[in-house]
């Protein structure tokens, strides 16, 4: 790390979390560059961990305007429609934000980050995405894996009271600390295209139900045409169709893929469980700032958080020969 | 809620955004700056005012309907008594030290309201329900009270840099910049050459002794001569490395030529606050001071306090946020340190030791108020089958970086909510009324106003309205060893201690025993029935205060024994514990394996066969006995 040192202000500020990763990861914080694509319950809590852990600027794009939907779980818009009235959700938060930690810029940037130029990404260290199709996902991912600069990419989604986060941190080497000494540690993350290929026989054992609930659903929803949050328990039929010719395709008991747990997320529509979205925006939290310091194992590749049983899994979702 | 700091302010946002409609918020606290890095709800332009308020302020901007009623106040004051816990449907606890949890607890059990119980430390974090009749209480599994040291390792046989904080702390700034009336430990005799006769205290200026100079002898008191004086009692030694004593002339030559010299060569302005380091030109907090630079600091630190800030000389008391302050006890320490072979540290990293600062992040505490959330939900609903405690690791464990755990059955043998008497052993000719006050009743048991019966007579009890000869009476009783009270209290002896504010009763039973270990049980007295074995914990104690440097995940979290397998299935038992050992969940690990109780078993259903790891199902219909319903 070069002899920047951090300013009086800074280190009084975040002297209680630079007791938890040190000086020199704070500030490799300070010149990260994030963009976040998408705002709801669970993308502003990650922006609020985020700003206050001291990145070097956060980037909001959701040109959307202010809608009941788009309210619910959320703490950056305040509940006076003299104020929201006209404006777009990444305005809205940006203001918000911005009093989070006046030593972080927060930006709010038009347009669509899927229209957007290749070259537009390179501006960033790191780029979530929520709130959109498998689509756009797997094209923004993409775009970034293309990038001559590493470009850590995370995807997150909540539905009802449970949710997914992916992470793609392509070839990431970083010390690892252990009990006796450090070790280089390496690791290879594929692609969100490459990891939903895997056939479903070849994942490890016990992998977690909601893995299957979500790659149905996204199925579903590519096929329609229809964005996370927009189906209802009207699909449920149709889902369960779609459940049957995956499960087939992939030589897979539907049984691991339970009926309740689709219905349940499909009757909460675009409905958050408001507590979930701490958790998962928590965890986004810490994995971005492991990514962007060097400092702690980050997680490879999927997380996974039901509030019915409480878990909070990893999965490892890639090809064993990759590792 | 109690507590509207790091896990407060994500805590009241998420129950505002889950629809609660009427909370009410206790804290005592004013907003600080070090703060500012997760309580997102303060703003720099609000250091200085109550927290509690201020949360409400923010979160009633995007959610103007709810209700929310603060109070700056301390949970502990008699206001908050059974009765308006009984308000409430669940109570939420958001705090910091063990004290008040403590606190807390007993009045929720007392008040028969749901209690849940949090704790954030760095990465780690856990969430745990009580609710009275059905699970544990907070107190069921003990935790530990903060530690104190013996006198003698601080004054004379420090071995680890804390003991070296806790002398420059509480003996040596005490002595020079706080109440000149406190009893002090330390060594003040002069020595070098001074008339035999009449001990002086050292640390009395002279009419004619400038800052410079009186700071130069006091350096050579404390760091050398106290040293020689220690080193002539060679029983002491015998087994110990012997530490050398550090005089002026040998670390800072130059001081001598400098006899009357102004080292003032910077022009401060009103707005910095005092600080040594910048005098002598050391900008690194987190730099570790030569032994000659920790001199300069120590003598600078001295000189500006004196010359500087002398009014507040005879009232002040150590401040973490004091930078003048924390430059003076780092370099004492420092100092002392090198003088016993203790390796130095850092100011920033002396400054935690000296404040307890428990290092915290906001991911970590938003992911426990999220949880803290899905409880109270299940607990407003009476879905008490459902509640579980979760523990939020940095180290995923089988896969888990939040795992579940079933709620632990009450235990039996808790003092405070099984009402089981304990067992105090004690020499009762020796230790006084006094002793048995403070160390057992305010400090083990938590009491802040007991009430001591022996049968049906009070030998003691605290408050404000008492008659003037039954409190003198108390007083007296105070000084008693325990034989000489009026009732005399004996082997044999059964003792009622009652806190009334915490509706809290318990019966000690008294044995006398001859013999403590100085180094083990500092204390010369052992509380048995109540715990077993306490863990150590790396805690400088500040007297009074109990805010622990042990991780507040610690404090929540002393498990004696976790989810055990079930052995039919798998073959194999392993603790939680191990578990977290072996997937380097360090801190964690350290934090649930303790030894003792073999009250606490518990089964629990295992999810799949491969997994040995307990964990919380959903299949009530193949529930052992044990577990909870």
């Amino acid at each position: 790390m070069d002899g920047e040192e951090l300013t009086a202000q800074q280190t009084a500020l975040y002297d209680r979390q630079i007791r938890v990763w040190g000086v020199d990861a704070q500030k490799r914080l300070s010149k990260a560059q994030i963009l976040v694509s998408g705002l709801n319950g669970t993308s502003v809590e990650f922006c609020k961990n985020i700003v206050l852990a001291g990145v070097g600027s956060l980037t909001l794009m959701d040109d959307r305007l202010v809608t009941e939907d788009a309210l619910q779980a959320n703490f950056l818009i305040p509940r006076d429609e003299t104020v929201y009235s006209g404006r777009s959700l990444s305005e809205l938060c940006c203001e918000s934000l911005r009093d989070f930690n006046p030593m972080v810029r927060v930006l709010a940037e038009k347009g669509d980050l899927a229209q957007c130029e290749m070259e537009f990404l390179d501006k960033f260290d790191v780029v979530v995405v929520t709130g959109c199709s498998l689509k756009t996902k797997i094209e923004i991912n993409e775009k970034c894996r293309k990038r001559a600069k590493r470009i850590a990419f995370y995807a997150i989604e909540c539905r009802d009271s449970c949710g997914e986060i992916f992470v793609d941190l392509q070839n990431y080497t970083y010390a690892q600390k252990k009990s006796d000494g450090t070790a280089e540690c390496h690791l290879s993350y594929p692609s969100l295209e490459d990891a939903i290929l895997i056939p479903w026989r070849n994942l490890p054992r016990k992998v977690s139900k909601l893995y299957f609930a979500m790659r149905v659903i996204e199925k579903f929803e590519l096929s329609e045409g229809r964005n996370p949050g927009e189906l209802s328990n009207f699909d449920l039929p149709a889902v369960l169709k779609q459940r049957k010719e995956l499960c087939d395709a992939q030589s897979l008991n539907e049984s691991h893929v339970p009926e309740t747990l689709l219905e349940r997320i499909l009757v909460a529509g675009p409905m958050l469980y408001p507590p979930v979205c701490p958790i998962l925006g928590g965890i986004l939290g810490q994995e971005v700032i492991k990514a962007i310091s060097g400092k702690g194992d980050p997680l490879k590749n999927f997380f996974y958080f039901d509030a019915a049983d409480g878990k909070g899994v990893i999965e490892d979702i890639s090809n064993p020969s990759s590792i | 809620m109690v507590g509207a700091g790091g896990i407060g302010c994500e805590l009241l946002k998420t129950l505002a955004l889950s629809g609660f409609q009427d909370v009410h918020i206790i804290d005592m606290d004013t907003i600080e700056v070090s703060n500012l890095n997760r309580q997102f709800l303060f703003r720099q332009s609000h250091v200085g005012q109550s927290k509690a308020k201020v949360a409400r302020d923010a979160v009633l901007k995007f959610m103007p309907q709810i209700n929310i009623t603060p109070y700056h106040a301390n949970v502990k004051d008699p206001g908050f008594n059974v009765d308006f816990f009984k308000q409430f449907n669940v109570v939420l606890n958001g705090l910091d030290n063990l004290d008040a949890r403590r606190h807390v607890n007993r009045l929720c059990l007392a008040a028969e309201v749901p209690l849940i119980e949090s704790g954030t430390t760095g990465f780690l974090g856990q969430v745990t329900v009580h609710i009275k009749g059905r699970t544990e209480c907070y107190e069921c599994q003990p935790k530990p009270t903060p530690k104190t040291y013996p006198v003698c390792t601080i004054t004379s046989t420090p071995s680890k840099f804390v003991h070296c904080i806790v002398w420059a702390k509480d003996l040596l700034f005490a002595k020079l910049f706080g109440d000149k009336k406190q009893e002090n430990d330390l060594f003040v005799s002069a020595g070098d050459g001074s008339d035999s006769e009449k001990p002086t205290d050292i640390f009395e200026r002279g009419s004619d002794e400038d800052h410079e100079q009186y700071g130069r002898k006091i350096y050579n008191h404390v760091f050398g001569y106290s040293i020689e004086v220690a080193l002539a009692n060679e029983e002491t030694w015998k087994s110990r490395r012997r530490p050398n004593p550090i005089f002026l002339k040998d670390v800072l030559p130059e001081r001598l030529i400098l006899q009357n010299g102004n080292l003032e060569k910077n022009f401060l302005t009103e707005d910095l606050p005092l600080s040594a380091m910048s005098s002598v030109g050391l900008s690194n907090p987190q730099d570790v001071w030569s032994l000659a630079d920790n001199s300069r600091i120590f003598l600078e630190a001295l000189r500006l306090f004196f010359g500087r800030r002398e009014k507040e000389i005879g009232n002040l008391t150590f401040d973490k946020d004091d930078q003048l302050a924390v430059e003076f006890v780092t370099s004492a320490a420092n100092i002392r340190a090198s003088s016993f072979g203790i390796s130095l540290h850092s100011l920033f990293d002396a400054k935690g030791i000296a404040g307890n600062i428990v290092h915290a992040v906001a991911t970590t505490n938003a992911i426990i108020a999220g949880l803290i959330v899905i409880e109270a939900i299940k607990v407003l609903q009476a879905d008490f089958q459902n509640c579980r405690m979760t523990y939020c690791l940095e180290h995923p464990a089988r896969k888990m970086l939040l795992m579940p755990v079933e709620p632990f059955e009450a235990n039996k043998s808790c003092y405070v909510c099984s009402e089981t008497p304990l067992l105090l052993e004690v020499n009762t000719r020796t230790s006084t009324l006094r002793d048995f006050v403070d160390r057992i009743v305010k400090n083990k048991l938590g009491m802040s106003f007991p009430l001591i019966m022996q049968g049906a007579t009070l030998i003691f009890e605290v408050g404000d309205d008492l008659e003037e000869d039954v409190a003198a009476n108390y007083a007296l009783n105070l000084d008693k060893v325990l034989v000489e009270l009026p009732t005399p209290v004996s082997s044999g002896t059964m003792l009622t201690v009652e806190d009334l504010q915490q509706e809290l009763s318990c019966h000690i039973n008294i044995k006398h025993r001859e013999e403590f270990d100085e180094d083990k049980e500092p204390d010369k007295m052992v509380l048995l029935g109540w715990t077993a074995r306490e863990k150590e914990s790396q805690v400088v104690s500040n007297g009074n205060s109990t805010s622990a440097a042990v991780p507040a995940a610690a404090e929540a979290t002393m498990k004696s024994e976790e989810a055990e397998v079930n052995a039919e299935i798998s073959g194999t038992k392993r603790k939680l514990s191990e578990i977290l050992e072996a997937t380097e969940n360090q801190e964690a690990s350290q934090i649930l394996s303790r030894p003792d109780a073999d009250n606490f078993k518990n089964s629990h259903e295992l999810e799949d066969d491969d997994d040995d790891l307990v964990v919380l199902d959903n299949y009530p219909e193949t529930s052992k006995k044990q577990r909870l319903h």
